[in-house]
C-alpha cells in the first residue's frame, strides 16, 4: 500500500491558527487507530514545527505521509535558514523575539522538541534559502 | 461503552430539520436524515449545547421529576447544586432557598457546596503527591471528562482522581441520614440532584469509569425554579441556615475551583470551544507550566448549564453577593493521617480512572482504515467545501466521512447535484 499523504499550508502571518493542522493530523491518526503514544508525538513534532514556520520564517508547508508502520512529517520554508544547527538543538535556545516569547511561543523547545519525540530528524537548510526537516515517527 | 445511558434525546415530532443544531455539536455527532436530526450515542457527550440552540424545543435533556420518586424511600434528600443559589430574583438568604426545598417535600437537604469544599481539600492534597501527572485536569464536568474520554487518549490520566462534589455529597448525606435517623435503612434513603444540566444525569446514570454513582433521582433546575420562582423577597429569614461557605458555592461559576487550590498556576476555562483548545494545547506540550486546569462545558461554568434559567452573568453576580453573608469556608475533612498528601478512600474514584474509548476510529483494522481514509480524502476533493450541511452533515468533510462509510450517498450533496444539472450531466 502506497503511503498516504496530507498536504497542510502553514500561514505565517497568523499566530492564531498556528496548530491547526496538527489538530487535523491528531484526528485523521485517531481514525485511522493509530495508538494514543503515536499520535501524541506526532502532534508534538508538528505543532512545533508549525509554530517554528509562523515565528522564523513567515509559514511553509507541512506534508505528513501514512504508512502502517511509520508516520514521515516534512516541513518545508523558504525562510532565513539556520545558521548554526548544532546550536539550534541546544535546549533553551532561541532566536524568537521578545515579543513573540511572551506570547508563550518559541522558548527554544523547538528543535530539540522534535527530536526528543521522533524517531529520525534530518534537516536541510541553507541560509537565505530555507529550511526542510524530515521526521519520522515508527509505530 | 455500548451501554452508556444518554440524557440529551430528540422528540422527532417537534423536530423540522432545520440545521441550527448540526454544526454546534462539539463531537460532530449530529446529522439530519430524513429532515430530522438524529444523535450518534456513541459520540455524544451530554454537553446540552444542542438543547440550548434548538428553538423548536426538539432537543431534549431527559430529568427525573420530583412526582416520579418512589414512595418506597421515606427519606429523600435534596441536593442542591451551588447553581440553584444564582437563580431566584431577591433571595437574599440562602438558608431560605433550604427551607424552601423542605416545604416542597423533601425531608433534608445537603448542599453540594459543603462537598466542594471537601474536594478542594482533597485536590490540595492530590496536587502535593510527587509521582502526578501535571497539570491535573478536574473530573467535576462530566461532558469534559466523557471528551477526554473519546478525544484525548493522552490526558486520561491527567484526569483528577477525585469524586466530584455532587457524588461525595450523595454518599455523605446518605451517612449523615442514617447516623441522625437510626430507625431509617439504607434502602429507604435516597438523594435527589437538583442538576444545571443534562451532562450530570448522565453521570448519574452511568458513573464514572468504574465508579457507580449512589445518586438516585436527577432533577432539573428549571423544574425546581418554576416551582420555587416569586417565593423569595419578602424578607422571610427562615430558620434553615447554609452550612456551606462561599468557597464552595463558587464551584458553580468558572475558576471557582481552581480558586479553591490557592495556586497562581492554573487555568479555568469555560465554553466548550475554549475547553477543546486548551486540552489541544496541553496534549502538544504547549501549557508544561500549568498545576491544574479547570474546564467548564457551559458558557460561565455550571451557571450557564443547559438546565439552567438565569443568565450566567447574572446568576454569577448573585452568587458573589452571598460572600458578605457566608464566610470562606465551613467543611473540613476530618483525617487522623498526618501526611500532607494523604487523601481518604471514600473520596477517591476505583482506579483504572479512565479508559479510552475510540468511537472515531474508521475500522478496527488499519489497513482497512487507511483505505478508508484514502477514499475520504478523494470524495472530500470533490466536494464543494463550503459546509453548507444541506447533506445533513455538519461540514464536508464529515460527509465524506459519512458517504465512505456506507451512511449516505454521493447524490445527496445538493450543490454537487445542481452543478451537475447545470452542466447538463444529468
Ligand atoms: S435545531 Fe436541530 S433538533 Fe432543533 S429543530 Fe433544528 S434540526 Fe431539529
Ligand atoms: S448534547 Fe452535545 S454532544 Fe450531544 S448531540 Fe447535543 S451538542 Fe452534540
Ligand atoms: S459545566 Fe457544569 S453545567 Fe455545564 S455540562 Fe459541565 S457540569 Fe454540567
Amino acid at each position: 500500500m502506497s503511503a498516504l499523504t496530507f498536504h497542510y499550508d502553514v500561514d505565517g502571518q497568523d499566530f492564531s491558527s498556528a496548530g491547526e493542522a496538527s489538530v487535523a493530523v491528531k484526528k485523521k491518526l485517531r481514525q485511522m487507530g493509530f495508538p494514543p503514544d503515536v499520535i501524541r508525538r506526532c502532534s508534538i513534532a508538528m505543532y512545533e514545527g508549525e509554530i517554528n514556520m509562523v515565528i522564523h520564517a513567515n509559514g511553509g508547508t507541512a506534508d505528513v505521509q501514512v504508512e502502517p508502520d511509520k508516520i514521515t512529517i516534512i516541513l518545508e520554508d523558504h525562510g532565513p535558514g539556520i545558521p548554526d544547527v548544532e546550536l539550534a538543538m541546544k535546549e533553551g535556545y532561541s532566536t524568537s523575539t521578545e515579543e513573540i516569547r511572551t506570547m508563550g511561543f518559541g522558548a527554544g523547545m523547538g528543535l530539540p522538541n522534535m527530536k526528543r519525540y521522533t524517531e529520525s530528524l534530518e534537516i536541510e537548510t541553507e541560509v537565505g534559502v530555507g529550511t526542510k526537516l524530515t521526521m519520522v515517527v515508527k509505530v | 461503552m455500548a451501554s452508556f445511558q444518554h440524557s440529551v434525546s430528540l422528540d422527532a415530532h417537534k423536530c423540522i430539520g432545520c440545521t441550527s443544531c448540526l454544526r454546534q455539536c462539539p463531537t460532530e455527532a449530529i446529522r439530519i436524515r430524513d429532515g430530522r436530526a438524529v444523535i450518534n450515542s456513541s459520540l455524544c457527550i451530554d454537553c446540552g449545547r444542542c438543547v440550548r440552540v434548538c428553538k423548536h424545543k426538539a432537543k431534549r435533556a431527559v430529568f427525573d421529576r420530583i412526582s416520579e420518586i418512589d414512595p418506597k424511600y421515606k427519606w429523600r434528600i435534596a441536593l442542591p447544586a451551588p447553581a440553584l443559589y444564582g437563580q431566584f430574583e431577591g433571595l437574599s438568604e440562602v438558608g431560605d432557598l433550604l427551607q424552601a426545598l423542605l416545604d416542597l417535600g423533601f425531608d433534608d437537604v445537603y448542599e453540594v457546596a459543603r462537598s466542594a469544599e471537601i474536594i478542594s481539600e482533597c485536590t490540595r492534597r492530590y496536587m502535593r503527591k510527587p509521582d502526578i501527572l501535571k497539570p491535573v485536569i478536574s473530573s467535576a464536568c462530566p461532558a469534559i471528562v466523557r471528551l477526554i474520554r473519546l478525544r484525548f487518549p493522552e490526558l486520561c490520566d491527567h484526569v483528577l482522581p477525585i469524586l466530584p462534589p455532587v457524588e461525595y455529597a450523595s454518599r455523605a448525606a446518605k451517612q449523615e441520614a442514617l447516623q441522625q435517623h437510626p430507625e431509617l435503612k439504607p434502602e429507604e434513603i435516597c438523594t435527589v440532584f437538583i442538576s444545571p444540566c443534562p451532562a450530570k444525569t448522565s453521570y448519574a446514570k452511568n458513573g464514572l469509569s468504574q465508579t457507580k454513582s449512589t445518586i438516585d433521582y436527577v432533577v432539573s433546575m428549571t423544574d425546581v425554579y418554576r416551582r420555587l420562582s416569586g417565593k423569595f423577597g419578602k424578607g422571610k429569614n427562615s430558620a434553615m441556615k447554609s452550612k456551606a461557605g462561599i468557597a464552595g458555592v463558587k464551584w458553580a461559576t468558572s475558576g471557582g475551583e481552581a480558586e479553591g487550590l490557592y495556586s497562581d498556576r492554573y487555568l479555568a476555562a469555560d465554553d466548550m470551544d475554549n475547553a477543546i483548545q486548551v486540552l489541544d494545547a496541553i496534549e502538544n506540550g504547549k501549557l508544561p507550566a500549568l498545576e491544574f486546569v479547570e474546564l467548564n462545558a457551559c458558557p460561565g461554568g455550571c451557571v450557564g448549564g443547559a438546565a439552567t434559567v438565569e443568565n450566567p452573568y447574572i446568576a454569577k453576580t448573585r452568587l458573589l453577593s452571598f460572600k458578605h453573608k457566608l464566610p470562606n469556608y465551613r467543611n473540613y475533612l476530618k483525617v487522623e493521617n498526618k501526611e500532607p498528601d494523604f487523601i481518604p478512600d471514600d473520596a477517591l474514584v476505583d482506579n483504572p480512572l479512565l479508559d479510552y474509548v475510540p468511537p472515531e476510529r474508521l475500522s478496527d483494522d488499519r489497513l482497512e482504515a487507511m483505505r478508508m481514509m484514502a477514499e475520504i480524502e478523494e470524495i472530500y476533493e470533490l466536494l464543494p467545501q463550503i459546509d453548507c450541511g444541506s447533506c445533513g452533515a455538519p461540514t464536508c468533510r464529515t460527509f465524506a466521512e459519512d458517504v465512505v462509510k456506507g451512511e449516505c450517498r454521493m447524490e445527496d450533496c445538493v450543490v454537487l447535484l445542481k452543478k451537475k444539472l447545470q452542466e447538463g450531466q444529468l
